[in-house]
């Protein structure tokens, strides 16, 4: 205990559990392997609305190895809770193609797999609605947004300011839906016995998945244990269950023995989540001198029939610059669509590209540069709440990824940079991302043996979560990072929030610090002396959250970019992507910029290849594999660096830091597609930004 | 049928495989060797990709009996008596690993390159050899640090 250590916070310590993956001991929720396993497949419905008159179960209970077949009829009965998503097979309705309609359960997955195939399901098919159209007659205005911000907001008299302006610009951009893709499959090993239910589950929430399953089960929370030490990726679509959790345990409690469920890469196209798609309008009013009198940012998006998540898009437009007068929007229809949900930066990421591609157009109207043009329009406080900022330094962001880009002296004259086959642009957008916290739990324990103990449920879902927090505990312990063991990702530790919203290290990271530092009080009063049996202290942070004053958070940063476009092809490639961020304190900076520059290069995947193809006649997306829906490959990244100004922020939290996994998307496409303007004179206000739409713009 | 397979150079049978079934769930499920990942089953990720005779291949896409009386290295064949191997090593130092899903895959992928390259290959080349594996988390540029990194150490040590 007498130990002091060279802090730890803001050293580049390598992940905790990087050997654990590369050499690929670290177990995923699928690999879990009870004994007397079962398997289960879902079988999903193939029309678009409707009800299920009969499931031909009989038949295929005949093949071998096959232990049930459960649909609505048969299925255990849940409690009912307002989450129609979860409450799985309770009735015949249909409200989406894909949603779940039976799980066959086999003795291999073959056979379960093959039951599923041959499962004859009929239908009382109903037409459908699929097709999001900001003119829907269906179009309505919720209560609030996601998660629960104000549906509209208003300052001023936008519409007047707009009529007097001396520059407008007035444009509708759309962004398609989108799939998270992360790489490891949504899966979940259920377990039932005499102490109630463990799910192995890839959850972002151990918490929050027993919180929502135990009443379905009507079991108390503490009945169901949610473990997840790896998780695979998540980007928002494992933030909360989704229906193959309900589906693994209420199969293993209909059969009596622990069930595998995983979702196959194309059901995850319907049945894990999506972000909504996009139609948004801009109206820009401004000055000869770029200076804006009025901002209006109308989105329209779509939900499912059965659950209502409204993308909160237009949101980052009531603080992200300065106007007197300001209207922003959202609207909604219900569509027989599957449900939508957090994806990485929502609200952001969709409505910074149309706020920042209208930013550029202004700048091109104004005749203005456009890093100028939103230093110009830099607000004083936040315009909306009328909120001091606790930091923000945007104006710095822009102003040094400028200068590291090279991106002064840039001729603004679009489509006359010609290298070989290519023509050459540049972009620029502003990128930004509030500062949630959430309160949490944690407990750190001093062994006997020495060494220290840390525990709380949050999740790694591929963050660095485990790695910094090691390091905040250390510090708070004053040891070297060695001697802390870091537990995570088990509703048995103390009850973590949600690895969401750039939140974790924030709410975590206070919980583990605090809990440190109850045990070195603890310590210091038994003057260093560890009993036999060990000295604990916990800590919870809801009181200290409560009394955090009334601010405006948020980090910011500048995304700049370079393209060539092909001019025979359209082919866009971006050449370089530099991304400037002030995100407070950065406590690790080799996780750190990983999740920046992987935040950036889904933001690339974005601007030129993601795109999930609804079919209108059938009623789903179309491109359901890695084939058919493109992410980026390495191929198609040449040169993605970002870095960050050193900020003070001591209105955060004790470790000064700002949330990151999500900043590093937020602004990308727009810099691509004002990049790709001002190579080709071509402006794309629909993602992605396809050959298409390059080669039918007269490139 | 049974398939006899020798993996990580231990020889090894399953039994009662079935005719469709490919070798990676052969590995992982019958085998106990989950480190090569499922990820897509149609050989889009790269994520399950393991040697097959010192050949790099998507195990989704090798049906059990091919690989009877072969040779398969998965990710937990290559560090050896607890030593991480250099493209491990690197992978872990150059901040390459994420969530860590397609770690495996791209670990055998890039020891592969690195294998049959005279020298620290070119980025270009690197980029190519792994275009074929898809990482959600990391934005590449790590990854590429990372074989860099285990070129030279291998080549110049």
């Amino acid at each position: 205990m007498t130990t002091v250590a060279a802090p730890s916070a803001g050293t580049a310590l390598d992940r905790v559990d990087g050997p654990e993956k590369v050499t690929g001991r670290a177990r995923y929720a699928y690999e879990n392997v009870p004994a007397d396993l079962a398997y289960a497949v879902v079988v999903q419905a193939t029309v678009s609305r409707g009800e299920v008159r009969a499931v031909d179960a009989d038949s295929v209970l005949q093949l071998p190895g096959m232990i049930a077949t459960i649909w609505h009829e048969n299925a255990p009965r849940l409690a009912p809770v307002e989450d129609a998503e979860l409450t799985v097979l309770q009735s015949p309705r249909v409200a989406y193609r894909g949603q779940v309609v039976a799980v066959v359960v086999a003795e291999t997955l073959e056979s379960a797999t093959e039951a599923a195939r041959l499962l004859r399901v009929d239908y009382r098919p109903e037409p459908h609605d699929v097709e999001l159209r900001p003119d829907h007659p269906g179009m309505y205005r919720p209560d609030h947004v996601n998660p629960n911000y104000a549906t509209d907001s208003e300052l001023g008299d936008p519409d007047t300011a707009l009529a007097f302006a001396s520059v407008v610009v007035d444009a509708t951009y759309t962004t398609p839906a989108q799939h998270h893709n992360p790489i490891e499959p949504h899966a979940t090993v259920a377990l039932w016995d005499a102490d109630g239910l463990t799910l192995y589950d890839a959850t972002q929430s151990t918490s929050g998945v027993r919180a929502t399953i135990a009443p379905l089960f009507a079991l108390p929370p503490e009945s169901v244990r949610v473990i997840s030490p790896y998780v695979g990726g998540g980007f928002g679509g494992k933030g909360a269950p989704h229906a193959q959790v309900v589906l693994a345990a209420l199969a293993a409690k209909q059969v009596g023995r622990p069930v595998k469920l995983a979702a196959t890469r194309r059901q995850m196209f319907a049945v894990t989540g999506y972000r909504t798609p996009t139609v948004q309008r801009v109206r820009l009013g401004a000055d000869e001198d770029g200076k804006l009198s009025a901002i209006v940012h109308e989105a329209f998006e779509q939900t499912a029939t059965i659950k209502e998540f409204a993308e909160q898009t237009t949101v980052v437009t009531r603080m992200m610059y300065a106007a007197p007068h300001r209207r922003t929007s959202h609207r909604l229809v219900r569509l027989d669509v599957p449900v939508p949900t957090w994806m990485r930066a929502p609200g952001e990421t969709p409505g910074m590209f149309a706020l920042e591609s209208a930013m550029d157009e202004l700048a091109v109207a104004c005749g203005i540069d456009p890093v100028e043009l939103r230093v110009r329009n830099e607000p004083t406080i936040d315009p909306e709440r009328g909120l001091p900022f606790s930091s923000r330094n945007l104006v710095a962001c822009l102003r040094g990824g400028a200068e590291r880009f090279g991106w002064a002296g840039r001729d603004p004259e679009p489509g006359v940079r010609r290298r070989g086959r290519q023509l050459i642009g540049t972009g620029v957008a502003s990128s930004t991302y509030p500062v949630y916290r959430m309160p949490s739990q944690a407990s750190a324990r001093a062994e006997p043996g020495g060494g220290f103990t840390v525990r709380i449920a949050a999740a790694d879902i591929g963050t660095g979560a485990r790695t910094v927090l090691t390091q905040i505990a250390a510090d708070a312990l004053r040891v070297p990072p060695a001697q802390v063991r870091m537990e995570v990702g088990d509703s048995a530790l103390p009850r973590a929030s949600v690895a969401g919203g750039s939140s974790g290290t924030a709410s975590w990271g206070t919980a583990v610090l605090r809990a440190c530092e109850g045990l070195m009080d603890a310590l210091h009063r038994r003057a260093g002396d560890v009993p036999p049996g060990g000295l604990e202290a916990s800590a919870d942070t809801a009181e200290e959250l409560r009394s955090q004053r009334p601010l405006s958070r948020h980090a910011y940063g500048a995304q700049f970019a370079e393209v060539g476009v092909d001019l025979d092809t359209g082919e866009v490639r971006v050449l370089r992507l530099l991304g400037a961020f002030a995100a407070g304190r950065i406590i690790n900076p080799k996780t750190a910029r990983s999740q920046l520059i992987g935040g950036m290069t889904m933001g690339l995947s974005m601007a030129l290849l993601e795109e999930s193809v609804m079919d209108l006649e059938f009623g789903d997306y179309l491109n359901r594999d890695l084939a058919q829906y493109h992410v980026a490959a390495c191929a198609d990244v040449r040169d993605v660096d970002a870095f960050w100004i050193e900020e003070e922020d001591p209105d955060l939290n004790p470790m000064g830091s700002k949330g990151i996994g999500e900043i590093g998307i937020v602004g990308t496409a727009a810099a691509i597609a004002n990049a790709v303007y001002h190579a080709t004179g071509i402006r794309v206000r629909d993602l992605p930004i396809r050959l298409d739409r390059l080669i039918g713009g007269g490139i | 049928m049974r398939v006899n397979i020798s993996v990580n150079g231990e020889s090894m049978a399953a039994d009662d495989v079935w005719e469709g079934e490919s070798l990676l769930y052969v590995l992982r499920e019958r085998l106990g060797l989950p480190g090569a990942k499922n990820a897509c089953e149609q050989g889009e990720c790269g994520s399950c990709t393991v040697y097959l005779d010192g050949t790099p291949v998507c195990a989704c896409l090798v049906a059990a009996g091919q690989a009877e009386g072969r040779e398969v290295i998965t990710v937990e064949g290559l560090a050896s008596g607890g030593e991480l191997d250099e493209v491990q090593r690197s992978f872990v130092e150059a901040g390459a690993v994420q969530c860590g899903f397609c770690t495996p895959g791209l670990i055998v992928q890039a020891h592969s390159l690195i294998e049959s390259t005279p020298g620290v290959p070119a980025d270009a080349e690197i980029r190519e050899a792994l275009a074929g594996n898809l990482c959600r988390c990391t934005g590449y540029e790590k990854i590429l640090d990372a074989v860099r990194l285990a070129a030279v150490r291998k080549h110049q040590p």
